[in-house]
């Protein structure tokens, strides 16, 4: 078959990460992982804390993302806004992202400024001032961004409710930008004392990419961040969600022309379910066999066959620190309604438990994903990202080359356990959004 | 020891020597046997091909049709010849190759991103080839795909940043092709046969009418013999007529359009500049300073960081085939809108009167100059640059000359450029929101 030797060839021209991989850990704590990519001058530098919005808890909700933004609000050496102005200048490009499990700062820049990035990185891990003055217009900012981001998008609304209706112990439930009651009655003690508590070099990894030489930047960051104090850092509490009795339900109304839909189990991650790692990547392959492109199911028989959704797909992620969902959602047709669309994915569901996929199926998924791996070798930034995604949750890097051989090794038959085992009615919880004059 | 001089001084030299950096772009040129023109990048990275075949063939080009040309390239995909719209999709996906495709203001493009030793490529290829030249518009696709883009035109209508856009174009371009955009509105779509999407195709996906940008991991001979194969079945055809050129309004003009909202939106600007402009380097360098660089810039420094007002605020000229628009933009909480609105004004009036200072010239300039490796430093990027060079005819040292170009700007380019284009009472602002 010509589609078995294609998946040969291919794999030994990937070259594995590894391979010019280098990881290494500063006597403080502070873990160092470096990738040589010499195809342009230039390096992402990315500064990972393992801090987020699941380590929050009520009444400071959206502290972390707060905080992300104080981190460009000066330090002993550096006024407000100095920090940006100094790597526009030497023509890097730098920002930061807050998730569920991390903050990261990353700086795009020319290679030989890795430096520069390296001691300003180093200066805020432990230097930052809290002024009065800047926290407030900050708070500001960001009830704006929390305003443009979900209030204003009735699709975002509906995701924020339906993670805060099937999650209620997990720390899950907490959406990334923080309750605005919460940010309303946010205090820069908070902020300041977020940053005393989680920001020191045990808790941080430096992932850079690009035009270097991995021991060259392992003695820089050495000279910048060796001197930092490590902090005791307390691991959170675990608060596992507690067990789902039964089906959950909420209807939202909102500005919108067209219904859209929401339904999610709960499934395991990678992290804490060492005894589950098969039916974690058969859940991957099964959401591909549902949404991996035009030829998958959910577009062959949603999208078009039957005509039901307007959009629709899956999505599953098995790289989060705390335990997730599997998640379907979509826009149903003009005159048709979000029921309807879920008794779609009800049957998809039922095809998945009653009857294996096809080995066709699994050869796409897995030629898609053994292409993928070398697409997203094209981007830098995002390669330092998966790196700094899995470590930030406590995974090892070089799961991303054993990927590949993870998703070959799964079955049609493992494909079939997961879709009887986690699509259990019990699990399931879905949201709907309708337009607002239906209310009335 | 750090302090902000230090690495500020250290560092006057950088953009003279970027601007020599032997980091540059070989592209190779020719045209195909039927006219098509072709841009090549050769680079063994990566074991991968980009694709990017582009036509003159965005909704500037709809007529009175609106949404012709955004329902057009979701078809090719559909179906072409004995392929259906899953033949189709299996045939890329099978192989792990990505088939893309879509259409802007100007530009309507279809890619390929697809591993070096994909096997069958001839089939890849050909097939690539037959979706560009030769969709067949299945009736029941054709209904299929207009009824999920009525939808999204309708939720359009219902999403503020969308409104306060589609409303901006709409009045900065009354009489103009760029006045309603890709969507279309909902009467045009209705009203669109499968005769208008054939007829649309046949004088726009042509051979004469087209760029083909290539990179990747293939020598010179073999880019050119793919380059033959993957526009194969395109009819020889005609160039697309220019896009007229847009007229500023003699007045501006403040709309209000009522929406239930906490947080306001603004946007504001007039038509300006097309693509190869004589002010472009003084336009972009004087727009990077005022709103176009982030942190960096006057508006975000002023209206985030001074005063908490916005999360978002920006400017921008966006170059296009005719004159495209010089855009300003925020968001902020319904009671803040006069003082946003009034402060967004003043800060443009001021810039266009005063011009940058030195600094600020300084401190774009290097940025600017500085950043240039990181262009181009991905395949997905440069095959984008690649399109876009062929696209408007911009001259092939584009890239290369770009430092030199910006280095070469004084501030008082800036400030003529600026007050002789960008007209504050001229000016169209859309102020969607509760307090309209």
């Amino acid at each position: 078959m010509i589609k078995k030797l294609f998946l040969l060839s291919t794999l030994f021209t990937v070259l594995p990460l590894q391979a010019n991989t280098v990881e290494s850990m500063l006597e403080n704590g502070m873990k160092i992982i470096v990738r040589e990519d010499h195809r342009a001058p230039v390096v992402a530098s990315q500064v990972w804390y393992r801090i987020g919005s699941t380590y929050e808890y009520d009444g400071i909700t959206g502290v972390s993302h707060v905080l992300e933004h104080m981190m460009f609000k000066g330090t002993k050496k550096l006024k407000p806004g100095d920090f940006s102005e100094i790597i526009a200048a030497n023509g890097g490009s730098d920002n930061a992202f807050t998730s569920h499990d991390f903050t990261g700062y990353h700086q795009r820049i020319a290679s030989d400024r890795l430096e520069i990035c390296l001691e300003l990185e180093a200066d805020r891990m432990r230097n930052v001032i809290f002024l009065q003055s800047e926290f407030n217009k900050e708070l500001a900012v960001v009830q704006e961004e929390r305003r443009w981001r979900v209030d204003n998008k009735p699709k975002s609304k509906l995701f924020e409710q339906f993670y805060a209706t099937a999650f209620l112990s997990s720390p899950r439930r907490i959406p990334v930008i923080g309750w605005m009651g919460d940010l309303e009655g946010l205090e820069m003690q908070d902020a300041a004392d977020w940053y005393q508590q989680w920001y020191a070099p045990n808790n941080a990894t430096l992932v850079v990419v690009g035009d270097v030489v991995a021991d060259e930047v392992i003695q820089l960051a050495n000279k910048y961040f060796a001197d930092l104090k490590p902090s005791d850092i307390t691991p959170p509490k675990l608060r596992p969600e507690i067990a789902q009795m039964g089906e959950r339900r909420i209807k939202l109304y909102g500005q919108t022309a067209n219904p859209y839909m929401i339904m999610g189990y709960k499934a395991p991650v990678l992290v804490g379910n060492k005894d589950k790692v098969k039916d974690i990547y058969a859940l991957d392959v099964l959401s591909a066999v549902l949404d991996g492109g035009s030829s998958a199911r959910i577009a062959k028989n949603i999208l078009r066959g039957q005509e039901i959704a307007a959009d629709a797909g899956t999505s599953f992620d098995p790289f989060d620190r705390l335990n997730g969902l599997f998640l379907f959602a979509g826009t149903p047709n003009e005159g048709v309604t979000p029921e309807q669309l879920e008794q779609a994915f009800h049957t998809e569901i039922k095809k998945l438990q009653d009857t294996p996929v096809t080995q066709k199926e699994l050869d796409r998924v897995k030629a898609q994903v053994i292409a993928s791996k070398v697409f997203e070798r094209d981007s830098m930034f995002y390669t330092g990202m998966q790196i700094g995604m899995l470590d930030s949750v406590g995974l090892d890097w070089r799961i991303l080359d054993t990927y590949v051989d993870d998703i070959r090794s799964i079955t049609a038959e493992d494909v079939q356990r997961v879709a009887r085992e986690y699509f259990d009615s019990s699990q399931l919880t879905v949201a709907t959004l309708w337009p607002e004059q239906e209310n009335k | 020891m750090m302090n902000k001089m230090k690495w500020m001084l250290a560092l006057t030299s950088c953009a003279v020597l970027l601007t020599q950096s032997a980091f540059a772009l070989d592209i190779k040129t020719w045209k195909t046997s039927n006219g098509v023109e072709v841009l090549f990048v050769e680079s063994h990275d990566l074991p991968m091909i980009d694709v990017r075949l582009a036509f003159k063939a965005g909704s500037s080009r709809d007529g009175e049709l609106y949404g012709v040309s955004r329902l057009v390239s979701a078809l090719l995909v559909e179906g072409t010849g004995d392929y259906s719209s899953e033949d189709i999709a299996e045939n890329f996906e099978s192989v792990g190759a990505e088939l893309g495709h879509d259409s802007l203001r100007d530009m309507a493009f279809v890619s390929l991103r697809s591993l070096s030793d994909t096997q069958p490529w001839e089939k890849v290829i050909d097939l690539f080839a037959r979706v560009s030249a030769l969709p067949s518009f299945p009736q029941d696709a054709i209904e299929r795909d207009r009824k999920s883009m009525l939808i999204s035109l309708a939720n359009r209508k219902k999403e503020i940043s969308s409104v306060a856009e589609d409303t901006f174009y709409k009045n900065l371009y009354k009489n103009h092709a760029y006045k309603i955009g890709r969507a279309g509105t909902t009467k045009t779509m209705q009203a669109i046969t499968q005769k208008d999407l054939k007829q649309f195709h046949s004088q726009y996906y042509v051979a004469n009418n087209a760029t083909l940008s290539l990179m990747g991991d293939l020598t010179l001979e073999k880019a050119k013999f793919y380059a033959e194969q993957l526009t194969k079945y395109l009819k020889a055809g005609q160039k697309a007529k220019p896009v007229a050129a847009a007229k500023m309004a003699d007045q501006g003009e403040t709309i209000k359009v009522p929406f239930k909202t906490s947080q306001t939106h603004i946007i504001q600007g007039l038509p300006v500049m097309r693509r190869g402009d004589a002010d472009y380097y003084a336009l972009y360098l004087g727009n990077h300073i005022l709103g176009g660089s982030g942190f960096s810039s006057r508006l975000m420094q002023e209206i985030r960081e001074n005063r908490g007002l916005s999360y978002s605020v920006y400017s921008y000229f966006l170059p296009m085939e005719s004159n495209g628009p010089f855009q300003m933009a925020l968001q902020t909480k319904n009671h803040q809108v006069a003082e946003a609105s009034q402060l967004l004004n003043q800060m443009l009036t001021d810039f266009i009167k005063e011009g940058p200072t030195a600094a600020e010239i300084d401190h774009s300039k290097k940025n600017i100059t500085g950043s240039f490796p990181l262009k181009i430093d991905s395949n997905k990027k440069i095959v984008e640059y690649l399109s876009l060079i062929g696209f408007y005819d911009l001259p092939l040292d584009y890239l290369d000359s770009f430092n030199e170009k910006i280095l070469a700007v004084t501030a008082e380019d800036i400030k003529e450029a600026f007050s002789r284009r960008v007209k504050p009472d001229q000016l169209i602002r859309v102020i969607v929101g509760e307090a309209s």
